[in-house]
Order: C-alpha cells, then sequence, then structure tokens
C-alpha cells in the first residue's frame, strides 16, 4: 500500500485503510527515536517548513523533531494573526516560502478549512496541524497509536471523549478517524460546548460524566482553552471540575484497564485532577512519544511519494 | 421611433397569449394580433414575452467600492440579466443617508440610463442604528423606500419610529431582518454541515427572531413592512400567519436561497458563503412552496459583487454574498422546468409583485399604455457563463464558467432596444 494524497488535511477524508497504513508506518519508525543516534537519510536534502500562525510549542517541537530525525532541513514561520489587521494573505504568504523551495508546508492557523485551502492551491504537500475548529489529524493519528500500545484491538473499544466538543479539533479528528476503525464514542461536556446537530458524529452523547466513562477503554479528556472560553459557554472552571472534571471517584466507573489521554497541555484540577493525571492508567507522555513517530510516518510518506513525482 | 415586436407568446402574471407589441418611444402603443410595422422590426418566433424584471435588492457599490462594481457595470449586468428597474441599497460608502447621495446615484444613472435606479435610503445616519435619516428629502431626491441591509436596526425603538415615519410619507422599510448577537461570528447554517466542517454557525433562529420583531413592529405601527432574502423554513412560517392576519407584511426570496443548500459547502467554496447562509434542503423546498402559494412576493437577487482578493481567500475571512443579475434568469427557469412554477409564476414574482410593492404603475405587465420594459426570453440557449457574459465586474458566484440554461435574449427597456444576447447595444 502506499500513502497517494497530496496532502494530509484532516481525517474525514482518510479511508480505515490509510489511516491503519499510516500507523503501521509510524511503528516502523518509531524505534528510531529509540537509537543511540536518532537519525536516518530518509528525506536528507528536503526542506520542511512550519507556518504557524497560532501559538504552539508542543506540536511544533514535535514536527521539528520528527523532520530532524528524518534527516530534513527545517524552516519555520511564526505569524501572529488577526483578521482584522491587513497584512500580507495566506497565500501570499506560502507562495514566498514556496519559492524558497522547500518541499512540504505543515500549517497551523486559526481559521476552518485553511489548510485545505492552501492544499488546493499549492503544487507541494500541505500537513494540517490544526485548523480552526475542524481538524488536528495528527494528533487524532497520535491519539489512536497511543491506544493500539496499550490494547490488543480498536474495534469495539468503548471511547469517551469530555469537555468542549464544538471548538476541539482534536475531538473532530479523533471521532472522524475512531468512527472508521470501528471504536464506541460516546461524547460529553457542558452543553454549550456540544454542537447543535452531532447526528454526523454517529456517536452517543453521556448525560453526565460517570455515565459517559461507564466501561469505557479510553477517557480522552480535552483541555479547556482558558483563554478562549466567554462566560456564557462556561460560568467557572470550580464548577467545571466539579462536573465535567475526571478523579480518581468518578474513574471507577471505567474499565479496570482503562487509559487515561489528554492532548495537551494539562489544566491540572480543572479536566484532570492531579491523582488520575499521574496515575499508572495516564498514558499523557506516551501520546507525546506517539506524536514524534506519527508525524515522521506522514512526513515520510509525503516525502518519499514528492521524490517519486520527480 | 417605433418598434415592432412579432410573434411573441405574451407572459403577463394572470395571462399567456399570442400577439404582436407595438412599441411607440417608450411606451407599449398596441397589443395586437393584426399585422404591425414600426422602424425595427424584431420577429420573436414565438419565444416568451415578459415585462422587464424589478430586482429589489442590488449592491451597485457605487460610490465607495467602485472596484467592485459601479452603477454603470451594474446596470449593464442588470439588463443582461433581463432586469430594467434596480433598487440598490444604502451601504455605500458614504452611506447614502441623505438626499445629495440619493441624487447622485440618480444622476449618475440618468446619463447612461439603462435601468431605471431607484435607490433605497439607509433607515438610519451611516447605517449606525441610532437616529433617522431625512426620508422626506431623499424620497424627493428619487429614493423609494429604506434599509439598513446587512447592519439590521437592533434597537426596537427606533425600528418602530423609522417605520412610522416612512409611512407617513407613503414609503416603507425593507429589513434585513436578524438577530446580529445571536449569529454574531457564524460563517455558514448551523447545522450538521456547520458540525462536519468545523465553519462556526448562524442558527436560523436569529432570522427567524428578527422576522418575528419586525412583523410585530408592521402589526403596531400599522405600516408595510418589506422582510429581505427569507432563507429559513420558519421564518417564512411566521411571514405566512402574519399574511393571514393581515398584517401588512411583504418579502422576497433569492435565486441562490432556491437553487443551492449548505451541502454545496463542504467544499469550503467562498462562492457559497452568503448572509443569511444557504440552509437546509427542507427550507430550500419549503421555499419553493412559498414562491408557488403566494407567500413570498418577489424573486430579488441581493447582487453582491465582491473582488478576487476577498473571496480567493480563507474561509472565515472571505465576503459574504455573490454576484446574481444575469443568472436570476437561469435559475428561475430550472424550477420552471421542474415544474416547481411557471412562466406567470415568474412573472408574478420578478415584475408585477415589485410593481404593486413600489406602487410603479406604469409597469409589471404588458399592457397597452403601460412603459415598454420588455423581456424576450429564450429558454434553451446554452452558453457558459464566462467573461463574455458576465458584464459585472465581479465573478464571485459558484455558477462562473459553468454552462447556463436559458437568457434574456433582447431586452427593452423604455422603448429601446439596449441588449441583443450577448452584447449591450448602448
Amino acid at each position: 500500500m502506499e500513502y497517494k494524497k497530496k496532502d494530509l488535511t484532516g481525517t474525514k477524508n482518510l479511508s480505515a485503510e490509510e489511516i491503519l497504513f499510516i500507523l503501521e508506518t509510524a511503528k516502523k519508525l518509531k524505534e528510531i527515536n529509540s537509537r543511540e543516534i536518532k537519525k536516518v537519510p530518509a528525506l536528507k536534502g528536503k526542506t520542511i517548513a512550519t507556518v504557524f500562525f497560532e501559538a504552539s510549542t508542543r506540536t511544533k517541537n514535535s514536527f521539528e523533531v520528527a523532520a530532524k530525525r528524518l534527516s530534513a532541513d527545517t524552516i519555520s514561520v511564526t505569524s501572529s494573526y488577526s483578521s482584522t489587521l491587513k497584512g500580507e494573505t495566506l497565500l501570499d504568504t506560502v507562495h514566498n516560502i514556496r519559492s524558497m523551495k522547500t518541499d512540504i508546508f505543515i500549517i497551523r492557523h486559526p481559521l476552518s478549512g485553511a489548510a485545505k485551502f492552501v492544499a488546493d492551491n499549492i503544487d507541494t504537500p500541505v500537513i494540517n496541524a490544526g485548523d480552526g475548529t475542524n481538524e488536528h489529524p495528527t494528533q487524532a493519528l497520535l491519539d489512536i497509536l497511543t491506544i493500539q500500545e496499550h490494547k490488543i484491538n480498536l474495534k469495539g473499544l468503548n471511547v469517551a471523549i469530555i469537555g468542549d466538543i464544538d471548538h476541539s479539533r482534536v475531538a473532530k479528528s479523533d471521532i472522524w478517524a475512531m468512527n472508521k476503525l470501528g471504536m464506541n464514542i460516546k461524547i460529553f461536556g457542558p452543553s454549550t460546548m456540544i454542537p447543535a446537530n452531532i447526528e454526523p458524529f454517529e456517536c452517543s452523547l453521556a448525560s453526565s460524566i460517570s455515565d459517559a466513562i461507564r466501561d469505557a477503554d479510553v477517557i480522552m479528556m480535552l483541555r479547556i482553552q482558558l483563554e478562549r472560553q466567554s462566560k456564557l459557554l462556561l460560568p467557572s472552571l470550580r464548577e467545571y471540575a466539579n462536573f465535567f472534571g475526571l478523579n480518581n471517584k468518578n474513574l471507577s466507573y471505567a474499565k479496570k484497564d482503562a487509559i487515561i489521554m489528554h492532548p495537551g497541555p494539562i489544566n491540572r484540577g480543572v479536566e484532570l485532577n492531579s491523582d488520575v493525571a499521574d496515575s499508572p492508567q495516564s498514558v499523557i507522555l506516551n501520546q507525546v512519544e506517539s506524536g514524534v513517530a506519527v508525524r515522521m510516518a506522514i512526513l515520510y510518506l509525503l516525502g518519499i511519494q514528492k521524490r517519486r513525482n520527480k | 421611433m417605433k418598434l415592432a415586436l412579432k410573434n411573441c407568446l405574451i407572459i403577463n402574471h394572470n395571462e399567456s397569449f399570442e400577439a404582436n407589441i407595438l412599441i411607440e418611444d417608450e411606451k407599449i402603443k398596441d397589443i395586437t394580433n393584426e399585422d404591425i410595422n414600426g422602424d425595427n422590426v424584431i420577429d420573436c418566433h414565438n419565444k416568451a414575452v415578459l415585462p422587464g424584471i424589478i430586482d429589489m435588492h442590488v449592491h451597485f457599490r457605487d460610490p465607495g467600492f467602485e472596484y467592485k462594481e459601479d452603477i454603470i457595470s451594474g446596470s449593464r449586468a442588470a439588463v443582461a440579466g433581463g432586469i430594467t428597474t434596480c433598487l440598490p441599497m444604502a451601504n455605500t460608502y458614504p452611506v447614502n443617508d441623505n438626499a445629495g447621495m440619493t441624487r447622485y446615484m440618480v444622476e449618475r444613472n440618468r446619463k447612461l440610463g439603462l435601468v431605471d435606479l431607484l435607490p433605497i435610503g439607509s433607515i438610519t445616519k451611516k447605517m449606525e442604528g441610532k437616529e433617522l435619516v431625512e426620508m422626506g428629502d431623499m424620497l424627493k431626491a428619487g429614493a423609494i423606500a429604506f434599509s439598513d441591509d446587512g447592519l439590521p436596526v437592533g434597537n426596537s425603538e427606533v425600528m418602530r419610529r423609522a417605520m412610522e415615519y416612512a409611512k407617513g410619507f407613503g414609503s416603507f422599510i425593507i429589513s434585513h431582518s436578524e438577530d446580529r448577537e445571536l449569529s454574531q461570528g457564524g460563517m455558514i447554517n448551523e447545522g450538521e454541515i456547520s458540525t462536519i466542517t468545523g465553519l462556526s454557525g448562524i442558527p436560523s433562529a436569529s432570522e427567524d427572531i428578527g422576522v418575528a420583531r419586525d412583523i410585530l413592529l408592521s402589526k403596531l405601527t400599522k405600516s408595510h413592512i418589506h422582510i429581505c432574502h427569507v432563507s429559513s423554513k420558519v421564518a417564512l412560517k411566521i411571514i405566512k400567519m402574519a399574511k393571514k392576519e393581515r398584517v401588512n407584511v411583504s418579502c422576497e426570496v433569492t435565486p441562490h436561497h432556491f437553487s443551492f443548500t449548505e451541502e454545496s459547502l463542504l467544499d469550503y467554496n467562498t462562492n457559497y458563503k452568503m448572509n443569511p447562509p444557504l440552509r437546509s434542503t427542507e427550507d430550500q423546498e419549503m421555499l419553493i412552496c412559498g414562491m408557488k402559494d403566494g407567500t413570498i412576493d418577489v424573486i430579488a437577487t441581493d447582487h453582491a459583487p465582491h473582488h478576487t482578493d476577498e473571496k480567493h481567500i480563507e474561509f472565515g475571512n472571505a465576503a459574504f454574498g455573490i454576484i446574481g443579475l444575469q443568472t436570476l434568469i437561469p435559475l428561475s427557469l430550472k424550477l420552471v422546468k421542474d415544474n416547481k412554477i411557471d412562466l406567470n409564476d415568474f412573472v408574478r414574482l420578478t415584475s408585477y409583485n415589485p410593481s404593486k410593492i413600489l406602487k410603479l404603475d406604469d409597469r409589471g405587465s404588458i399592457e397597452k399604455g403601460k412603459l415598454a420594459d420588455i423581456i424576450v426570453i429564450d429558454k434553451d440557449k446554452e452558453y457558459i457563463f464566462d467573461d463574455t457574459i458576465n458584464q459585472s465586474k465581479s465573478c464571485n458566484n459558484p455558477l462562473y464558467k459553468t454552462t447556463l440554461k436559458g437568457c434574456a435574449l433582447y431586452t427593452i427597456k423604455k422603448g429601446r432596444l439596449v441588449y441583443k444576447f450577448p452584447d449591450i447595444l448602448i
């Protein structure tokens, strides 16, 4: 099998086979990260550009480490973004960078659809590192890789995704991908943070955190984006922690071997109590580790594809 | 000057018949089955001959945004689309909120004279929703009605007084009804498609609330309110109820709302981004029913030109609206072909009803003594809607560069042949 799409803009448009193929590739490449010399020449001579219009440390570093482990050169453009500021357009920015003969773009942007827009208008591969409230596909892939490493079969696993579903591109990418792999998803969060129409998610909506967690194999807690939330969606963090946070007590509703996930960074005492965040069931740091492997995989698959096209 | 149209299939809102039309100067001199002659004779080959379209909702961007459109390019696109009377909205720069500005528009149009331009003044100064404009002065200068289109008046007291004041001068308010707080930040209809695309939603309720409020104020003030571009089935239901209760309300629908649905947005195509947004298939079906059953009075284009630089960008940053003057006929004819409406309905919606609403007794049907605003339609003509056809300065329409069927073959304005597909003759 090969990955034939030019870009990775989301999991929505990926098939189950494509998802599993990227994950298989990631598993093969993961071993490189444990070597004494953590570098292979797979993408030597390639230049990878990270273009971030939104703050990020984790995702950006993860992509850059992944690129470097494959011997690619990286350049990085960080730009503060404001819709009211008249500046260079997004397309002009990427076309300028492309003129430096870069090979792959990694783009994060606060507007939904922005990565696809760039992908449709440029001749090199584009990887979506998060677009508005739409998708964050590499996060979903690394989540699933982490689950694979802890569970025997993906099919039939019960997954609870809890938090601000409406504004979470992580939740969206997870939902689209996990559905394709036959996992059972339950979502939960304050009603103001659940989209008005959840039918396309093909998942069930829990009525309480204990209902959400009951018999879960995987519990995914989403980050409450303190900077984004208005008081209309959420009266207080205190109340959020009481009704929507995960702690040792409500964790008991889950299966005994349930794993706890979080895309990070964690707000301790809000969505996750420290007792569960640091418990043996927490795989949060494994997720970060898987992140590098998954990003190596997609860079590799898009990078060699380009080489073949030449 | 005499112009003879022979072998016409004349379509009015209430009748269809074959006859010859004799036009002398600006008016229809005779409609007869006798043989007629003129200085210029057009054989219509039994093609449908309709009253010129009255478009109650256009944006000509003049003055202020002439890089998108101006009164000249806008009126060229209008006659190419079979439209002979246009009501341009007030959201120009500066805003059309005084008689001087209205006079500028009317004068600029008079020089070319392709269409009748009846400007819509703003309701409030600078469209800020606070102080009323000098409606009397503006009506005298040529304005016909008042609207803060796109920036609806939020304050119900201001809206009430505007309705009352306009009524005193025999005019009325045209309302883009929307609760802007409920819709703020939204880009497309709130529903399954907004969930799938991650594009923030505009709930139908924001339109429904606006329509309900404006109808209640119309009832309170016993004045006529015209609701712009209805897109939601609930808003339509509210209007239907109000009409039953004899509230003086009329409303319009745009060709894009009866032709497309939110499904088109799965691809993030900014040429489907408009406000109100494209809604569900069910909404669309109800709109078409409303056109047939009389709940909807008017088809208006909401022709909204934008430069490519304002459309070929990230979806969230792209401007709302599409051009529509030259797609009104092909999109409406599609409904005719699908037996959803007939040509008489089309005339009722595009010229007869608008003439009644606007009290323009000299037009709205093909009748002896009326203005010779006449279009000849070719239902079957297929053509690519590209730069050779498009007369607008802008091309923000999802049908641009696609094949369309049906067009205005001839447009006659006040007895003058001004358009013969695909050329402006003046």
